[in-house]
């Protein structure tokens, strides 16, 4: 298979949040159209890789570097990444009170459109936009009215992160643990949504600790992030020899080299 | 969270002065300056007596320090009482309103002139001390309904005034509403006579301009059997570095099977960064739902001032009357505001629904303090109470002072309270979906004010998301 262009390319990232060190020198090579997924333990920094590369102010990164499409993507406002196709579905999605799921995600697609040159869309052009959208991945318009995740049940909110992926059409999803707290329906249900956004003009950066979700989104590359690096990156067995196994085998590699 | 901050601290858009030739009465307050009001007012005998009563009153009373706000000593003798833009004393029509003051009007979005007013809107211009225009009265009158400044209405209609002034809000009710009594100026007198539906929204813009003065409007409503009226009030000052006083009476009157829909906007200059300057914002405001079946139902958005001190309420009279208080507050800089309501359940199966969104941003401080009583007569009453603080920031402050006094083991009261920061996680996360940080606090400060904002008639509602520094789309529809 002919390899895409790089479209993320991070090298030695360290990066550390209320003065620890969580990131000690990440390197991570993500090009077109593929899927990679980033396994670890708890505290590994999985989620930390995550935040710093959406650009969680939290965060600061205290050496290294990260190249979006060629441009440095750290020195970029959190907005402008988003704008520029970076995706996070978030682990802990918040509730944003009194505004329609339909309002914001038209907001946030009109921002995006805007960047782009593209008109906005009204609220009409809309609707016909998003019933597209939740036809392409087979869910229904229950949640749209529903201010934005409040009183979401934990699958409800995990689902409305995917829906926020389709509607943007990011160039890269991160996707934080997206299935954490979700049973084997709304798991199958979420990644078979994942499995239609699949694309050659779209990669994908699964975290997660389980290997259970790759039983349904098969990914071209697996990496292993302990304590702050990537010990070990192999293709999809990758991750059943983790699941077989669990995390230690590879923490003491990682000690020993 | 400086962005976040400096978001929210927009500086005044209204803070220019009007180059105005103003007759303004010397500073000090005693008999002989009330004398002079009513005089230039042209009031009868019986008017002067009520605010010479009221003045002897408010020379006993003792200015309150029970709310939570704190500001220096007022010198009540450094204030002037009157202050009224020269013009032709008897105006022939509204063309005949000095350039200036139409086009101060203009300026803050209220045009008086004939070509340009607002459609559906009724206006009343006070500016200073006296009300210099007020647009479509003759086509009010058609349908009965009389709408003109207070002073005419004295005049004009003195049976009405006599017969409800001081009914709702007497004049020795407090300090504040006893001082106004003695020397209120102007402020608008609504009369909806039995079953008439207002036919436009009625509204007054109040705007200070001369310096070293106070304003001390007075406003009464009265709708009649089975009537309908919606009043819309709007106002602001110049920036200066002193204090104003601004201390208004509102009396409302809602008879069988009337309502009363009562909204404000205030924006009165909120002083500097430091809390120089600013307006003190010291008003008492009621309704009272006399008849069967009424309706009061106040909202308001209050911005500015540097202190609020407001507790606009509904004593429920009648049986099955309906009283509710919608409430948007926001303090930043070095505001304080203290602000509440008064829920009086006296009938049967009386209701009251309060909504309170308090802002706290800077090192404002924001304080609601509400009363719900519910007397031995009033079987059957209900109360639902909802009070949600916001904090923007780590200097500001909320707090809540809930009073409820029930007499009646019927009553059902509800009360609920919530108070949230708006937080780096969630600006981020609308930031990562490709909203400025300006936007994402907008749409946050936004919704948390959906429920206030939605009962305001359209006009107003795109007037308070835009003074919060809102976009329009997010709270209508």
């Amino acid at each position: 298979m002919a390899k895409g262009k790089v479209l993320l390319e991070v090298k030695g990232l360290r990066a550390a949040v209320a003065g620890n060190e969580i990131l000690k020198g990440v390197d991570l090579t993500i090009r077109d159209g593929e899927v990679h997924a980033i396994m670890g333990p708890n505290g590994s920094g999985k989620s930390t890789l995550a935040q710093v590369l959406a650009g969680h102010p939290a965060y600061t990164v205290l050496a290294g570097g990260a190249t979006y499409e060629g441009k440095d993507l750290l020195d970029m406002k959190p907005e402008d990444r988003a704008r520029a196709g970076v995706f996070l579905a978030f682990q802990y999605p918040v509730e944003i009170r009194g505004i329609t799921n339909s309002y914001f995600l038209r907001s946030a697609l009109n921002s995006l459109r805007r960047e782009r040159g593209e008109p906005e869309l009204d609220p009409i052009d809309f609707l016909q936009f998003l019933e597209q959208k939740l036809k392409s991945i087979g869910w229904d318009d229950s949640m749209m009215n529903r201010p934005v995740n409040e009183g979401f049940s934990g699958g409800e909110k995990k689902r409305n992160e995917i829906l926020q992926l389709a509607v943007l059409e990011p160039r890269l999803a991160i996707l934080d643990e997206t299935d954490s707290g979700l049973d084997i329906d709304a798991l199958k249900t979420v990644a078979e949504a994942v499995n239609q956004l699949r694309d050659p003009k779209r990669s994908f950066l699964i975290v997660t600790h389980y290997q259970r979700l790759l039983n349904y989104i098969t990914p071209d590359v697996v990496h292993v992030l302990a304590d702050g690096r990537i010990v070990k990156s192999g293709g999809p067995e990758l991750a059943h020899e983790l699941e077989a196994k669990g995390y230690d085998w590879l923490r003491d590699a990682a000690m020993v080299s | 969270m400086t962005g976040i901050e400096a978001h929210v601290q927009q500086p005044y858009k209204y803070g220019f002065v009007t180059d105005i030739e103003s007759e303004v009465v010397p500073a000090g307050l005693n008999e002989d300056v009330i004398r002079l009001i009513s005089a230039k007012k042209g009031e009868p005998d019986w008017m002067l007596d009520w605010r010479l009563k009221a003045y002897r009153n408010w020379l006993k009373m003792s200015e309150p320090h029970w709310p939570n706000v704190k500001y220096g000593p007022i010198d009540y003798q450094a204030i002037s009482y009157y202050a009224a833009p020269k013009q032709k004393p008897k105006l022939e029509s509204l063309d005949q309103v000095d350039p200036k003051l139409v086009a101060t009007f203009e300026k803050l979005g209220i045009p008086i002139e004939e070509q340009k007013r607002l459609s559906g809107v009724a206006v009343d211009a006070v500016f200073d001390s006296v009300s210099v225009a007020t647009t479509f009265q003759a086509e009010l009158a058609k349908y009965g309904v009389i709408f003109m400044p207070i002073s005419q209405a004295i005049r004009e209609h003195a049976d009405l005034v006599q017969q409800y002034l001081g009914t709702v809000v007497p004049a020795n009710d407090n300090f504040f509403a006893a001082l106004n009594s003695a020397v209120f100026t102007d402020g608008s007198f609504v009369y909806v006579p039995k079953g008439v539906r207002c036919p436009l929204e009625l509204s007054t813009y109040f705007r200070i301009n001369a310096s070293s003065t106070g304003q001390f409007e007075r406003t009464l409503i009265i709708a009649e059997e089975g009537s309908y009226v919606s009043y819309l009030e709007g106002c602001s000052a110049p920036m200066r570095d002193e204090h104003q006083l601004h201390a208004a009476v509102v009396e409302l009157v809602a008879l069988d099977r009337a309502t009363i829909k009562y909204s404000t906007i205030q924006n009165w200059y909120p002083g500097d960064e430091e809390g120089r300057g600013g307006i003190y914002n010291f008003v008492t405001k009621r309704g009272k739902c006399a008849g069967v079946n009424s309706k009061i139902s106040w909202t308001q958005v209050e911005t500015g001032s540097a202190i609020t001190w407001k507790y606009p309420g509904c004593i429920l009279q009648g049986d099955n009357s309906i009283g509710e208080f919608y409430s948007v507050a926001v303090t930043s800089h070095k505001q304080q505001a203290d602000t509440g309501t008064k829920m009086i359940h006296l009938g049967k199966n009386t209701r009251s629904t309060i909504v309170s969104k308090g802002i706290s941003a800077g090192r404002g401080q924001n304080t609601y303090r509400g009363l719900v009583k519910i007397m031995k007569g009033a079987e059957g009453a209900r109360n639902y109470s909802q009070c949600d603080s916001m904090l923007i920031g780590d200097k500001c402050g909320a707090h809540t002072f809930p009073y409820i006094d029930v007499r009646n083991s019927t009553a059902i009261m509800e009360h609920e309270a919530s108070t949230s920061k708006i937080g780096e996680d969630q600006i981020f996360y609308l930031r990562q979906r490709g909203l400025s940080s300006e936007d994402a606090v907008s749409m946050i400060v936004n919704g948390f004010c959906k429920e206030v904002f939605k009962e305001l008639p359209m006009e107003f509602a795109v007037e308070a998301t835009r003074l919060l520094g809102i976009s329009l789309e997010g709270s209508v529809g």
